[in-house]
């Protein structure tokens, strides 16, 4: 039958998971470029390709020490973020929305390519940039456990990294949405035209904006590359963009911190949903009959799929948002 | 469409054109089911130990009939072999290797019918855990009677990109019409061709209704399939003053939802249609198409030209143009507007199936897969942006241009790149026009 | 001299008739021309604006003054055409800096950006903010700065009388208290010419008194206002000099007493009925009272100097459409 307390820990462990980690970064991203600035980007998993690739190419093509790669993944997603912005930022909403998916999408199509194979590995993937990383692991002990949720140690290595980039990525958006360059953000995602007419060079703050963002996106990228120690191209989909606002919404955009509490509970959420689907599906006695196990992955995906519709129709604000302050448009 | 499998070393790669020399027909689902679900189950979920990893493929003759009863053996490193089985009577088999690594697949020529001329009997592969493999062998004459002069190789591209172009243009002629009338930008319409294929596909497979058959009752399906989606949720949306941006991205979520209510319900594998899946080109001066490339392309023209007529001379058609412009005004006027609407919903799921199952049957060597649709979307955004959202003949002049640049561009980029010429075109050209192809600019103040 | 006395004196020889000279121009446009297809928005061969001075920009609906604002403040592309600010070329300036040069604009349609507070939006229109670089923001203490914009908000704000509003989101704002906002915000710039887009609209009468009041304190400290308004009551009372556009040109310039004394028919139409809406069928030949107006100026163009009578038409009668009366 369901066993609700291992369905329960498993949950709390998403809560700070390694999932949790790589969508708040991402969903922080959008949070400057939605939430902040109101440019519809549903690339942000290119930024973290780029990010996630950037360090792992640095690492074993160039011979990068691995914080040289970090720190190259991370321009890669500046980089990426103002070439992307040059032609696009002129675009409206809804066409940007698209320019955005596209190029995400094409970097995921060269980055598979077996043209590229010298360079990204191709659809093999890349490996073997992780090894300083795995190395400075300071937890010893192979196991640990808290609050009966129990981590691996290279788990528990990726899981504090990752939350000080996301603490840090929190404190430096908390530090500059509340000043004078957060509020020219605000302006333009009112009206940029009014924004214009006092004297701001909108163009130039998307640009910011879309970097910062990127960055974050790809630090998010960078993460994800070093928790799971090696690449491969088609997990850097659309969907995990679709993913990452699942989570900014959820949590609230236009919020410091609505994505990381968003990501959190989106997959809690998800896992409790995806472990009582298998528990229910599987087992030689299971309570859903009709259902396979292997289709509870799709099935997990629909749930997500409809709870975006629910969110967006209900609650736009997100969970712990007043509507009146809510910063996507759904009147 | 999808790249086939990486060949062993050696092998030239992919065929460059797939018109004459055939192969196995790839299934890209076991490429996809590797994409997301997988490798997103990966960072949240350990995955499901397995014991043994499973590769498969179809086996498909120069002519596209089926190959059954022929033996797939797959070897280990060391050249033992590992499992062996024979393909069942749609061609398919399934070999089962106990890990992660690489492996040889072969075809035992003896089993193999008699006058059966085999390309590439042995594939060498690296299996991967986390995923689906799949595995291509080609049977058949390379390139036999071909003409590969750079000019008829362009003439032949040019005519793939506009049966491809006209393919996309039928598709999108609905995501333009409702961006047009409700200023929804309809990122599940990609859910509505594939549900309109899979639609056809039962009835054409399930059922034994001959296709075309099959795709009227399926076109009537699909257009109530559209009816339903604006009853049952965008027309209650807007009854509720849901913005603009938040009804896009409502229709992502709803995208992912049927995305992957399709895949339950249809599987992961690319399933082909019963009829029309011969391959045999025929020549016309200087250009060969198959039957149904050809057929694709005189269907295609046909509806357009139709879809031309609806919207000039018809009543319907010309409120349909009102309400584009001028949705208050239309209403002042007296035009039933969310009768309008509807109509637009029902015109585009009907064309969205009919765009799915001659997207299948040309591009997709006749089959249908769960995420066909979904592929389809940029490149029908593309098009219909190219022409600047909201106009339908610019949607069809869009559609054409990406379709030719997509089949253009494999004389440049490697195949596997070849819809990465379709959205660089989408970039290039709304840098330079922000308000696409044919539409107009928004006023200030 | 008081400050109006002193413009008017100065505008007093100037000669009543479209791009006239002025003695001490701060805008000179020349040529400027705008087409949406084949409808030519704005087509104005020369107009100078006086330093100092308080323009009424005035002409019928679709007029072209809108569009001639977006286009000297950068916010749309001419055709073609040229225009100096100072003595230095404006044109081909992107709005932000023509803004910086202290060329600022309203809109028509209020943009009051919704989500941020009545403060908020008051403290960005000040310039040259060190907070607003991105480093500036995290390296710089731009607290004393924003104090001291705060405060001049606040001055601002009692003056507008939305002081009780500060802190309150823009969006919840009424339509009337929107534009007085998005003026109190535009003046936060310190700007050397403001142009605005009919700011009176919809603003109480009670309140339009200390607006006027307000509008006529800018230019006692210097500054230049031009402004789009179809009251000729609120035209009469504040403006120095009058440019009446129709069909995208400037067919009349003048003082405004000139406007209703020397050209009784402009006045008969534009002080009379300025407030009845005009109809037209759907072939834009006039009925109702508007049809009873025309036959009534018919008439009166029979009797009258000759020279007068295209402006009358361009201003009351000319079916919106541009058809080809003329
Ligand atoms: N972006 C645009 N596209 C097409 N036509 C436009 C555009 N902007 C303005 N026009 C047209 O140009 C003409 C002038 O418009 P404009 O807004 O400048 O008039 P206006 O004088 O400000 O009128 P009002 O007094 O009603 O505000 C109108 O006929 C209008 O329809
Ligand atoms: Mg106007």
């Amino acid at each position: 039958m369901i066993d609700f307390s291992v369905l329960l820990t498993n949950s709390l462990a998403q809560l700070v998971g390694t999932s949790a980690v790589f969508y708040a970064l991402l969903a922080l991203g959008l949070n400057v470029h939605f939430g902040y600035t109101g440019l519809l980007n549903f690339g942000q998993i290119g930024f973290a390709l780029v990010g996630g690739y950037g360090m792992g190419i640095a690492v074993t093509r160039f011979g990068f020490p691995l914080w040289g790669g970090v720190l190259f993944g991370m321009a890669c997603g500046a980089a990426l973020g103002v070439l992307l912005g040059i032609p696009t930022l002129r675009l409206r909403a809804d066409y940007l929305a698209i320019v955005t998916i596209a190029a995400a999408e094409i970097l995921r199509l060269v980055t598979r390519s077996t043209s590229q194979t010298d360079l990204t590995g191709g659809t093999q993937g890349l490996t073997g940039y992780a090894d300083a990383f795995t190395a400075a692991n300071p937890f010893d002990r192979p196991e640990y456990s808290y609050l009966g949720v129990g981590f691996v140690r290279t788990e528990l290595w990726a899981i504090c990294a990752g939350w000080t980039a996301v603490a840090l990525c929190v404190l430096l958006l908390w530090l500059i949405v509340r000043s004078p360059w957060g509020r020219v953000l605000k302006a333009i995602r009112e009206d940029e035209d009014a924004a214009r007419a006092l004297g701001k060079n909108v163009f130039a703050y998307k640009i910011q904006s879309l970097v910062l963002g990127g960055v974050m996106g790809a630090l998010g990228g960078i993460f994800y590359a070093l928790s799971v120690q090696s690449l491969t191209p088609d997990f850097w989909s659309p969907p995990q963009t679709f993913f990452a606002y699942c989570a900014l919404i959820l949590g609230g955009a236009g919020r410091v911190l609505g994505p990381v509490i968003g990501a959190m509970l989106f997959w809690a959420f998800l896992s409790f949903a995806d472990g009582l689907l298998r528990q229910a599906t599987g087992g030689t006695d299971p309570l859903i009959g009709f259902i396979d196990t292997q289709d509870v992955g799709a099935i997990r995906f629909v749930l997500v799929g409809i709870f975006l519709v629910l969110l967006m129709v209900y609650r736009p604000q997100g969970i712990f948002g007043n509507r009146r302050e809510m910063t996507l448009d759904a009147r | 469409m999808r790249p086939p499998g990486r060949g062993r070393p050696g092998d030239p790669g992919p065929p460059r054109r797939p018109v004459r020399l055939l192969l196995t027909i790839l299934i890209p689902a076991a490429a996809l089911l590797g994409l997301a679900a997988p490798a997103l189950a990966g960072a949240v979920v350990p995955a499901v130990t397995q014991e043994t990893i499973p590769v498969d493929g179809t086996l498909r003759n120069a002519d596209g009939t089926f190959l059954s009863g022929v033996t797939v053996e797959a070897l280990d490193s060391g050249g033992r072999q590992v499992d062996q089985t024979r393909t069942d009577a749609q061609g398919r088999w399934e070999l089962a290797v106990p890990a992660a690594g690489t492996y040889t697949f072969r075809i035992d020529p003896e089993s193999l019918p008699p006058g059966t001329e085999l390309l590439q009997g042995e594939v060498t592969r690296d299996i991967a855990e986390d995923r689906l493999s799949v595995v291509i062998f080609r049977f058949g004459e390379e390139g036999e009677g071909l003409d590969t002069s750079t000019a008829s190789q362009v003439l032949r591209l040019l005519v793939d990109g506009i049966r491809f172009g006209l393919v996309i243009a039928i598709t999108a002629v609905g995501l333009s019409l409702i961006f047009g009338t409700t200023g929804l930008t309809n990122f599940s319409h990609g859910e509505i061709v594939t549900i309109g294929a899979v639609l056809a596909w039962t009835v054409n497979v399930t059922l034994g209704v001959q296709l075309i058959w099959a795709t009227l009752i399926a076109i009537v399906l699909g257009a109530g399939f559209g009816a339903l989606n604006e009853l049952g949720l965008w027309r209650p949306l807007r009854r509720r003053r849901v913005g603009l941006i938040a009804q896009l991205v409502v229709s992502i979520g709803l995208g992912i939802a049927l995305r992957y209510a399709v895949l339950i319900f249809f599987g992961g594998r690319s399933e082909p249609f019963v009829d029309y899946t011969s391959q045999i080109a025929r020549s016309y001066g200087p250009i060969a198409l198959t039957d149904k490339d050809l057929t694709t392309i005189i269907v295609s023209i046909a509806v357009m030209i139709g879809i031309a007529l609806l919207l000039q001379r018809t009543r319907i058609g010309k409120a349909m143009r009102a309400v584009a412009d001028n949705r208050d005004l239309a209403a002042s006027s007296g035009i039933d507007v969310d009768r309008v609407v509807l109509f637009v919903w029902m015109l585009g799921g009907g064309l969205a199936t009919l765009g799915g199952v001659l997207f299948a049957l040309s591009e997709l060597s006749s089959t249908v897969y769960w995420e066909m649709g979904f592929r389809l979307l940029l490149l029908m955004f593309a098009g219909v942006i190219l022409g600047g959202l909201g106009t339908a003949y610019g949607a069809l002049l869009g559609c054409l241009i990406v379709g030719v640049v997509v089949q253009l561009s494999t004389l440049v980029l490697p195949v596997d790149l070849k819809y990465m010429g379709g959205l660089a075109v989408l970039i290039v050209i709304l840098v330079f026009r922000p308000q696409g192809l044919l539409g107009s600019r928004a006023r200030i103040g | 001299m008081p400050a109006d006395e002193a413009v008017r004196a100065a505008l007093a020889g100037v000669a009543p008739e479209p791009g006239a000279a002025k003695p001490d121009p701060i805008l000179v446009v020349d040529d400027v021309t705008r087409a949406f297809g084949g409808l030519k928005a704005v087509d104005v061969a020369h107009l100078e604006i006086q330093r100092g001075a308080i323009t009424g920009l005035i002409g019928p609906n679709g007029a072209g003054k809108t569009t001639l604002f977006n286009l000297l403040t950068g916010f749309d592309r001419p055709g073609s055409g040229r225009w100096r600010f100072d003595g230095r070329p404006l044109h081909g300036l992107a709005p932000h800096r023509v803004a910086r040069r202290g060329v600022v604009r309203t809109f028509q349609l209020t943009k009051a950006l919704a989500k941020l507070s009545v403060l908020d939006n008051m403290r960005l229109g000040a310039p040259k903010q060190t907070g607003e670089s991105f480093f500036g923001a995290l390296l710089t203490p731009w607290g004393r700065q924003e104090k001291a914009n705060t405060e001049k908000a606040h001055e601002l704000l009692v003056r507008f009388q939305l002081d009780a509003k500060a802190d309150d989101l823009a969006g919840s704002l009424s339509g009337g208290q929107r534009k007085l906002l998005e003026m109190a915000r535009a003046l936060m710039m310190d700007p050397t010419v403001i142009m605005l887009d009919e700011p009176m609209a919809g603003v109480n009468p009670a309140l339009t008194e200390s607006l006027l009041r307000h509008v006529k304190s800018l230019r006692d400290d210097g500054m230049t206002v031009v402004f789009v308004e179809h009251d000729m009551d609120v035209i009469r009372d504040i403006s120095d000099w009058v440019v009446v556009m129709a069909q995208g040109t400037v067919i009349a310039e003048g003082p405004p007493e000139a406007l209703s004394s020397n050209k009784d028919v402009v006045d008969a139409y534009l002080g009379a009925h300025h407030d009845r809406a005009l109809e037209f069928d759907a072939e834009g030949n006039p009925i109702g009272e508007t049809a009873e107006l025309v036959t009534e100026m018919e008439s009166v163009e029979l009797g009258v100097d000759p020279s007068q009578t295209p402006t009358a038409q361009s201003v009351g009668l000319d079916r919106p459409d541009r058809g080809e009366r003329t």
